[in-house]
């Protein structure tokens, strides 16, 4: 029997593989994909042994830095990047979740000086798995289930 | 920016800890030292405070300087809608260090990344009051000798209470403190400083009753309980008067006990404690003002 790929091959680009199928739209969001102005294809409940179902995003012709696409370890922590050259996966990456992260994430606290004026959010991550990061400006914890992004 | 401020207490490493203990001892036995003539502070108060700011501009008067600022931003150009941002900006242009107290929590912290100038943080909101913890610790160092194996009590709000919290991760720099919390379970230590306490190794006990356990105290650390801490009416009501130290309370507490509060009291501590020679209180606000003299010199390279 032929196999089809549920989302189809790119020739050049990077695939976004194991990504939590509920975070699928925050990746998007994080890596501004609606900006870009390739083809992007995305899955989402695709059967994944490790994971039961997962998300899948392929980006043609655009190739992400480490610490870009490290800002989507807040939703996607065992997220895996696969770089595709001529149909070939040359490389592949495990996203890391930073020790910092600026921007991206809005402070919870809403008595914090970075909901008031326009100021880059900074945080210190204190813990991965799961997420608590703490402010920098106003020393709060901002846990994962509290995380609003911009 | 380069400029050396004092934003949190973690800010400080025990050896400037000490420093300021010394400088602090230092300015007490000599108060008016012109160390700051001809130089100008900025106290910028965007929201009201009476200790803290006369105590900074005592500091500060005795240290020769000048005051320029505010006391309420209403008679600010923030009334107009100016972001903290610019009016920090403009305000290191003119002076050689801001003190400021703000209601936005981490203001303290950006005003420092803007200004070219030393910072003090004299509240920012419910986060920080550095300056508060340090006169706290001089008065622990005046009153037992040094900050080394001291058995404190922390008595009221341990939850919302910024003073404690600060006080407490102070105390971690030193030998073998050893915590009691007597709290309501709504306004218990949060687990955050309970794990940090356990990993370092350092004993801490929890009470919720508030009875002659305090006899084995060197300092007696008061907080007000307030009312719109609590979600529940009345469960204020439960336990407002539960908190509340008494003249009789005191007579088997060792000699060398003080009791602190970093003021205004309103009823937790009873009016007849106040001519008991454990009533420190007073004194520690005094204590204030030399403290607050020691930071400024420290800052500005001044001692």
């Amino acid at each position: 029997m032929e196999k089809h790929l549920k989302v189809s091959a790119i020739k050049d680009g990077t695939v976004i593989d194991h990504i939590p199928t509920k975070a699928l739209f925050k990746v998007i969001k994080i890596l501004k994909l609606e900006e870009c102005s390739q083809m992007v294809t995305f899955g989402n409940n695709l059967d994944s042994k490790a994971m039961g179902a997962k998300a899948i995003i392929k980006i043609a012709n655009r190739f992400f830095a480490d610490e870009e696409v490290n800002k989507i370890a807040l939703v996607a922590p065992h997220a895996k990047l696969n770089t595709i050259r001529d149909y070939n996966v040359i490389e592949k990456r495990v996203v890391e979740t930073p020790g910092e992260i600026r921007g991206i994430v809005r402070c919870f606290n809403p008595s914090c000086i970075t909901n008031a004026e326009n100021i880059t959010t900074r945080f210190e991550v204190l813990s991965d798995k799961p997420i608590a990061m703490k402010c920098f400006y106003c020393e709060k914890i901002t846990n994962e289930n509290e995380m609003v992004f911009f | 920016m380069s400029a050396k401020s004092l934003i949190s207490i973690t800010d400080f490493s025990k050896e400037e800890y000490l420093k300021i203990m010394h400088l602090a001892e230092d300015f007490e036995a000599n108060p008016n030292q012109k160390l700051l003539q001809g130089k100008v502070i900025a106290t910028l108060f965007f929201e009201p405070s009476t200790r803290t700011r006369l105590s900074f501009e005592t500091a500060i008067n005795r240290l020769g300087g000048k005051i320029i600022g505010f006391s309420d931003s209403s008679s600010s150009s923030v009334s107009k809608g100016e972001t903290l941002h610019d009016t920090i900006r403009m305000v290191s242009n003119y002076a050689d260090m801001i003190i400021m107290r703000h209601p936005l929590e981490g203001s303290a912290r950006y005003a420092s990344e803007v200004s070219s100038v030393p910072v003090i943080n004299a509240g920012d909101g419910a986060n920080q009051h550095p300056s508060q913890t340090l006169l706290d610790m001089y008065s622990i160092t005046k009153t037992q000798g040094s900050l080394d194996n001291i058995n404190l009590f922390l008595v009221g709000d341990l939850k919302y209470g910024r003073t404690v919290h600060s006080l407490l991760m102070a105390m971690l720099q030193f030998k073998d403190p050893i915590f009691n919390f007597i709290a309501p379970p709504e306004l218990a230590m949060p687990n955050e400083y309970k794990i940090l306490l356990t990993s370092k190794g350092i004993k801490y006990f929890e009470h919720t009753e508030f009875t002659d356990i305090i006899n084995a105290a060197d300092i007696i650390y008061m907080t007000r309980v307030q009312k719109e801490r609590f979600i529940d009416p009345v469960e204020y009501e439960k336990v407002k008067n539960v908190y509340i130290l008494r003249d009789a309370m005191l007579s088997n507490t060792k000699e060398n006990m003080r009791i602190l509060h970093p003021l205004p009291r309103i009823n937790e501590i009873h009016t007849d404690v106040d001519s008991n020679p454990k009533a420190y209180y007073f004194t520690q606000a005094k204590n204030g003002v030399y403290t607050r003299m020691a930071i400024i010199a420290h800052l500005l390279n001044l001692k």
